[in-house]
């Protein structure tokens, strides 16, 4: 697994740059991921950042996009604003979360 | 004497009851079965429904007839399981106790859940699935007098039972309009949640090439919203638009609502279950298999065919007092239609994605993997009769349920650099 610096941080990371390891995560860390795929943090995107962080700690597995909202009540259409194009990918990978993946 | 009670009764109950019943002692277990209806469909058939391939008749049969005669078969709809009294209840009042549950009730394709798609005036008019029996037989209908338009293709959101089938349906369509003198009158657009044709990189990049060559237009990261029924397009989260004559959709697929009421799903009410044993993550009493399970595999007949030749020994273990020693690796192996005449064939598990090769022997095949052959099209068509007479009964199918990687190899240019 190849390992990067951010903020003076060192992250072990994915091909993709998706962070491996649950614990190497804080918010410093969580904020520098946001800027670096050009999204600026605000309370509106801490919310379901930190659902995404507490659901992964209790069921190990990265909660997909109907996940946060059914369980988290995060309204779909809003998660498309904060996070434009790609919200289930931008989340996880500003939460140091492991890339979604498909099902097959 | 204990209970093990099987709820639902299609490919996954059906093995497992009859496997289970040879191995359990009848002094010491009785084994039932638990559905609605007595109709058994071969849900691989419902592709071939569409485009007059397969007649109504060439997909069902009775499930009594292929559940072993010391198995009693209830039929009824389920109202709720309660896990720590260990009982099923039946919408009729009937209270089943069980020592063991297995949960093999799937999952069902859900339109009411994306809003518009299930509109009066739409549903089997213009707006149909093809994953049900009643919608198959419907759009067979509505194909043999279409005279052409925007054909639009388009998967809700992993994960779906057989995920290669909406690309296989587009396929067909394809050579189903050029063999009728029709395909110049018809867009054929797929539409689907995933960045690429398919999930895993090697087959994508196939099955990509394949939709460009057959003039499919490919419409990748689309997240629906809603169908508006008013100008007939999709409607997605970040505002696309794709405008529709026809839409054959996948919709959301989820397990039963008994499973809700229960307590016992996740938010698709699928079983949360271990995914090597198949066991459910809350109760030591309770195993949930085929698609009715959360495990991140193909939600597949063959999936659930291999998940069960590891489950019977682990259950065998388990409910003597033993730690369970069978792994299932998560092995799926599908034939994927193309059309004309051919089909690929693709064999996979949790670690190691669809690769080209021979199968199932090395070498010599005589099956070749991810590539079109008349001869993988003739293994699809076989398949029928080796799934009521092989499968269904419980009988040994001549491939292992573990995944080989004889024959398999990793192309040239996607061998990793180390």
């Amino acid at each position: 697994m190849p390992v990067t610096t951010i903020d003076g941080h060192e992250i072990h990371v994915d091909d993709e740059g998706f962070m491996t390891v649950y614990d190497e995560w804080d918010e410093t860390v969580g904020k520098s991921l946001a800027a670096a795929i050009g999204v600026e943090m605000t309370d509106e995107h801490w919310g379901p950042i930190r659902f995404l962080r507490q659901d992964f700690k209790s069921e190990s597995v990265t909660p997909t996009l109907r996940r946060v909202s059914t369980v988290g009540g995060f309204d779909t259409k809003k998660l498309f604003e904060l996070f434009p194009k790609k919200p289930a990918k931008k989340m996880a990978y500003i939460a140091g979360l492991p890339k979604p993946h498909g099902c097959v | 004497m204990r209970n093990l009670v099987i709820l639902g009764g299609g490919t996954a109950g059906t093995i497992t009851a009859n496997k289970l019943r040879k191995k359990l002692p009848k002094s010491e277990w009785t084994v039932t079965v638990v559905d609605r209806d007595d109709a058994h469909r071969y849900q691989p058939g419902y592709l071939f429904l569409p485009f007059g391939m397969y007649q109504p008749d060439d997909v069902t049969k009775s499930r009594r007839e292929y559940i072993s005669d010391d198995i009693p078969l209830v039929y009824g709809d389920i109202d709720r399981v309660d896990p720590e009294a260990q009982t099923v209840t039946l919408m009729d009042g009937a209270v089943l106790p069980y020592d063991q549950l297995v949960i093999a009730t799937g999952v069902t394709p859900r339109p009411d859940q994306t809003p518009g798609m299930d509109d009066e005036g739409s549903w089997y008019t213009d707006v149909f699935d093809f994953y049900t029996y009643e919608g198959a037989t419907r759009l067979a209908e509505k194909l043999r007098t279409w005279q052409g338009g925007k054909l639009v293709v388009q998967v809700v959101e992993m994960p779906i039972k057989c995920p290669v089938a909406p690309l296989e349906f587009s396929f067909l369509a394809e050579a189903f309009f050029t063999e009728r003198g029709l395909r110049d009158k018809v867009d054929i657009t797929y539409v689907t949640p995933l960045s690429s044709a398919f999930t895993k990189p090697i087959c994508s990049e196939r099955f990509g090439h394949l939709l460009e060559d057959r003039g499919i237009t490919l419409e990748p990261d689309f997240m629906i919203e809603r169908v508006d029924t008013d100008s007939k397009a999709l409607v997605s989260f970040d505002e696309r638009e794709i405008p529709y004559d026809l839409l054959v959709t996948i919709p959301l697929n989820m397990g039963a609502d008994y499973i809700a009421r229960s307590g016992l799903g996740n938010e698709l009410n699928l079983v949360p279950v271990d995914k090597h044993t198949l066991l459910s993550k809350k109760y030591d009493t309770i195993f949930a298999l085929g698609d009715a399970n959360d495990i991140p595999a193909s939600k597949a007949g063959s999936v659930a065919h291999f998940e069960i030749e590891v489950f019977v020994e682990n259950f065998l273990q388990h409910i003597a007092g033993r730690a369970m020693t069978g792994a299932f690796d998560g092995h799926a192996n599908c034939f994927i239609e193309t059309g004309y005449g051919k089909a690929m064939l693709i064999d996979f598990n949790y670690d190691v994605e669809p690769l080209p090769g021979r199968f199932p022997v090395a070498g010599v095949g005589p099956m070749s993997l991810l590539k079109e052959t008349r001869l993988n099209h003739m293994g699809k068509l076989a398949f029928r009769w080796a799934y009521w007479n092989v499968l269904m009964p419980g009988r040994p199918m001549p491939i292992s349920a573990e995944m080989s990687m004889a024959g398999k190899h990793m192309p040239a240019d996607k061998v990793p650099v180390s």
